[in-house]
């Protein structure tokens, strides 16, 4: 009938990637985060979708013949949400603990802000300061 | 839990025990339910879960010199549960919830010593890489069910088989396969792994180190074989082999190297993580059964083997307060014990025969021979000669005092993440310390003399590879193929490898302590050639999370462009 | 790696990543067309076999049950970690005082507080039977509560959030599955998560045996997890202060 749901699963996912490699705020990149995952809950519904079917609840007692939509994606997607909420507490509870230390979210290695002297950087770019004075 | 595991492999080895949660059996072969699978081999790996536990909980008593807030044990045994429902489980996306489960326990546990930066940074490096690996395996899965409308691994196999291999059956088994190689390490998937290691409580290494990096891989034989082996099998089974075989190489090069540079023992031991790693995908890669049997026997051993490692790390740290062997030069004089197990430690990483380590890789030798790939075993064997020589160097500076105190070639390990990882103040009751470390050595180098090891685990893989035979057995109750007979003895050929390994990471742990003595032109020569490429990949390891996500879509991109590529 | 290079990798790859996936897209049946096996077996044998009308509930709490199981273990995995990772002592100079001073939002807020929680505890409640479940129910629940502080009534959000008696509900609910788990070895004799309880009529709350006790632990842990997490954070942020 239409591939738009799936170009739109395709889309969400790139997109949300894309924002992740270039995110310079930590709260930006658990919301990229959340929206690659919501990339999966697309496509797990619209691969279960079926054509004039109904919702999988069959209240009226009647519909079986009618048949619905697949049941288990839906399960699935439930199961695919709880993780989504679970991953994105614990990165916002590391990046609070990064925000009080510092009162910063940017990520200081990324380009705008690379520009500044590696010393106000509270965060981030520690490891590659360090090899970098090592170097020979 | 390990002596249940352990029961466990001897009641699967008549036949894979199926285990159908809610009592939903199949219905006309068609899986309603969820289920475990048990054989012999995956429980091998939940008993190596079981064993490595314990010596982390005993050695947590003492590690920890705070009180240790309840959350960390809690999180320690959902931590246990969620690795052994992950080796066995036979449903794909229940594996994928056990999957996400050791991730978020694992990453609470990482997150332990809050207050360091570098544990912020590795934490979240950890979660952020993890994830987006977690939703390639989602994507994978949920192209398959498109496919198949199956959850079952069996079943996903059983109608894949009816049809050729097109472009769904290989992405999806190229995203499933990438996102069991981020939770494995594997280059260029690994970067967040010696983030992650080097950052989090010993105790907990042992367990990361020991067995959940290799959890992944466990996982990729299984979906190959259980799933995808029907139709990838014929006639596409030399780019599968390939490709594992590639980036399992590429990763037990890399790893090697990188932890030879490494002065930080805790991260040079995730880098001998990740170089392993590389040669159990290479040993899953060669798709026989003799491989697998031997990745899975390696996988025991080696990780009982780091779990030792990690232990005395462990120990090391709290005694000395630093485990950095520039800082710690000489200064592990006081316990000959715990050096003793880590140089024992690293001659079985240094597969020195006969010990459990060198069984497995003898397996592997000969299961690449068979396929007439000569060349694999000995690049193999460098790679665990260059990781025990870094182990057996290190060793040497802090329990023996050998070689200078500085060396500008090693990275040494930020602060935060060795410096204030314990207190000098020993505890009295060291023994709850250093007893994990060697009883897990023990087991570990131990294995080797276990009778018939090899040929039984390579009888049980015979008969996992008999993807058809599974199938029915899991999906209709059929009754377990018989086991064949298999004669199992270790060539002269095996033999040299094993005590080449060993003497190379002898001499080349030398080198690494009196590099000084070699002559200068000698020495200039090889930094030219070697020097920049080494430096080049010292600075990729950078912390940057953005940059291991770009690394991670380089990778994914480039495996499963190669499957495609190499299938049609 | 400069940024530019890394940008230029990314692109690279990421094109060739997307050629893949839609390649991969293009095998899967025509949208709408989706003719799985397991999904129709679940649709028709479900309303007979476990009396409920919602099927989704049906795969959720019994035919894969232990995914959900695993996923309840999940959530309180997450409140676990978070606590760990943010347990550092807080000091006692905790902001108590409300932090909204709007009288709009504040009466709206304290409005929406009833009908939401209201509405939380119909849709966990008749989770087999309407769409929705103890998962949706108990996320709705628990945003009323956090309604409550977002309303400016923060005191009074603590009061109907006893830290120590949500822990407790959290530990119940997680518990309690695993004990209706084991209630199908002990009392069915046969397996995990197996039901054991009548099945009654279906249509009425009084159905689906296990799934709907399942369905209201679940419900209840998801719910008291939500707070509990939320509780962590603003306890965090009102000592960063």
């Amino acid at each position: 009938m239409s591939f738009l749901p799936y170009a739109l699963a395709a889309w969400l996912f790139f997109v949300g990637l894309y924002g992740i490699v270039t995110s310079r705020h930590l709260v930006h990149l658990v919301v990229c985060l959340g929206v690659m995952q919501s990339s999966t809950y697309v496509l797990l519904l619209a691969i279960g979708y079926r054509t004039g079917k109904k919702a999988p609840i069959f209240t009226s007692g009647v519909p079986t013949k009618v048949g619905a939509v697949d049941p288990v994606v839906q399960a699935l997607t439930l199961t695919d949400v709880v993780v989504s909420v679970v991953a994105s507490a614990l990165i916002l509870a590391l990046v609070i603990e990064i925000w009080k230390r510092s009162g910063k979210l940017c990520r200081c290695s990324a380009p705008p802000c690379s520009a500044q002297p590696a010393i106000s950087c509270p965060h981030g770019s520690t490891t590659s300061s360090r090899l970098r004075s090592r170097q020979p | 839990m390990t002596v249940l595991c352990v029961v466990l492999i001897f009641h699967s080895a008549h036949g894979t025990i199926t285990y159908w949660f809610g009592g939903w059996h199949p219905r006309n072969g068609i899986a309603i339910g969820i289920s475990f699978s048990v054989e012999p081999l995956g429980a091998g790996i939940a008993a190596l879960i079981g064993a490595l536990m314990t010596a982390a909980l005993v050695q947590s008593i003492d590690y920890f010199e705070e009180e240790v807030p309840p959350h960390f044990f809690v999180l320690m045994l959902v931590f246990l549960a969620s690795m052994i429902g992950f080796a066995l489980s036979s449903d794909l996306f229940n594996m994928f919830v056990f999957f996400e489960l050791m991730s978020t326990a694992a990453f609470g546990l990482t997150g332990y010593r809050i207050e360091h930066r570098s544990v912020l940074q590795g934490a979240i490096n950890f979660a952020v890489v993890n994830g987006i690996g977690a939703f390639l395996l989602l994507a994978g899965i949920a192209l398959l069910y498109g496919r198949t409308g199956a959850l079952n691994l069996a079943q996903i196999g059983q109608v894949l088989s009816r049809h050729g291999a097109d472009g769904l059956v290989i992405v999806a088994f190229g995203l499933i396969v990438v996102g069991l190689l981020t939770k494995a390490g594997a280059v260029p998937f690994h970067f967040w792994l010696s983030d992650a290691y080097a950052v989090a409580p010993a105790p907990v290494c042992v367990l990361f180190a020991g067995v959940m990096s290799d959890l992944g891989l466990h996982a990729v034989g299984r979906v190959y074989w259980v799933a995808f082996s029907g139709v990838l099998g014929n006639g596409h089974a030399d780019a599968v082999r390939g490709v594992l075989i590639g980036v399992g190489l590429l990763t037990a090069l890399v790893g090697a190297l990188m932890a030879f540079v490494q002065a930080g023992l805790k991260r040079m031991l995730a880098f001998i993580v990740i170089s392993h790693v590389g040669i159990f995908l290479t040993a899953i890669g060669l798709l026989t059964a003799r491989g697998l049997a031997g990745a899975t026997v390696y996988v025991v051993a080696d990780g009982l083997v780091k779990g030792a490692l990690f232990c005395a790390v462990g120990h090391l740290a709290r005694r000395v307060g630093h485990t950095d062997e520039l800082i710690a030069h000489g200064r592990g004089r006081s316990l000959p014990l715990t050096g003793t197990v880590v140089a024992l430690g690293a001659l079985g990483l240094a597969i020195l025969p006969p010990f459990g380590t060198f069984v497995a890789y003898s397996l592997v030798e000969r299961g690449a021979g068979g396929l007439g790939y000569h060349w694999l075993p000995p690049l193999l064997a460098i790679a665990t000669a260059v990781t025990g020589a870094s182990v057996l160097r290190a060793a040497a500076r802090i329990f023996l005092g050998l070689g200078p105190a500085e060396d500008d070639l090693l990275v040494a390990a930020p602060r935060g993440e060795e410096a204030d990882e314990g207190m000098r103040a020993a505890p009295r009751r060291g023994f709850l310390l250093w007893g994990p470390a060697v009883a897990l050595l023990v087991a570990g180098l131990g294995l080797g003399f276990a009778p018939g090891i090899a040929a039984h685990a390579v009888q049980h893989a015979e008969r996992f590879v008999d993807r058809p035979a599974v199938a029915r057995e899991t999906l209709h109750g059929a009754p377990p193929a018989p086991l064949p007979h298999v004669h199992e003895q270790i060539g002269a050929a095996g033999y040299a490898y094993g005590a080449g390994s060993a003497i190379l990471a002898v001499a080349l742990a030398w080198i690494g302590l009196y590099r000084r003595r070699i002559p200068e032109a000698f020495r200039r020569a090889a930094g030219a050639t070697a020097g920049p490429a080494v430096q080049r990949l010292k600075l990729l390891h950078d912390g940057v999370v953005g940059e291991y996500v770009t690394w991670l879509t380089a990778g994914a991109a480039a495996i499963t462009g190669l499957l495609a590529l190499l299938t049609r | 790696m400069s940024p530019r290079v890394r940008l230029g990798l990314f692109g690279v790859s990421a094109a060739v990543l997307a050629c893949l996936f839609v390649w991969a897209l293009t095998g899967l049946p025509q949208f709408g067309a989706f003719q799985g096996e397991y999904g129709r077996i679940l649709n028709s044998a479900a309303g007979p076999e476990r009396h409920v009308t919602n099927v989704v509930s049906a795969v959720t709490f019994d035919y894969r049950g232990f995914d959900t199981l695993g996923e309840e273990v999940l959530l309180f995995t997450a409140v676990m970690a978070v606590a760990l990772l943010l347990r550092e002592a807080r000091s006692g100079d905790e902001r108590r005082a409300d932090a909204v001073r709007s009288d709009v939002v504040r009466a709206v807020g304290l409005f929406a507080v009833g009908p939401t929680v209201v509405m939380g505890l119909y849709v966990a409640a008749h989770g087999y039977l309407t769409p929705g479940g103890g998962f949706q129910g108990g996320v709705a629940t628990a945003s009323g509560l956090v309604l409550l502080y977002a309303a400016g009534r923060y005191r009074a959000y603590r009061a109907a959030s006893p830290k120590t008696l949500i822990d407790f509900a959290e530990g119940t609910g997680v518990g309690t599955y695993v004990v209706v788990g084991l209630a199908g070895i002990v009392v069915g004799g046969s397996a995990f998560l197996e039901n054991v309880v009548e099945l009654g009529v279906k249509g009425t709350l009084a159905s689906g045996g296990t799934i709907a006790i399942l369905n209201a632990v679940s419900g209840l842990a998801v719910a008291s997890a939500c707070v509990l997490i939320f509780h962590e954070f603003l306890e965090e942020l009102m000592t960063a202060k």
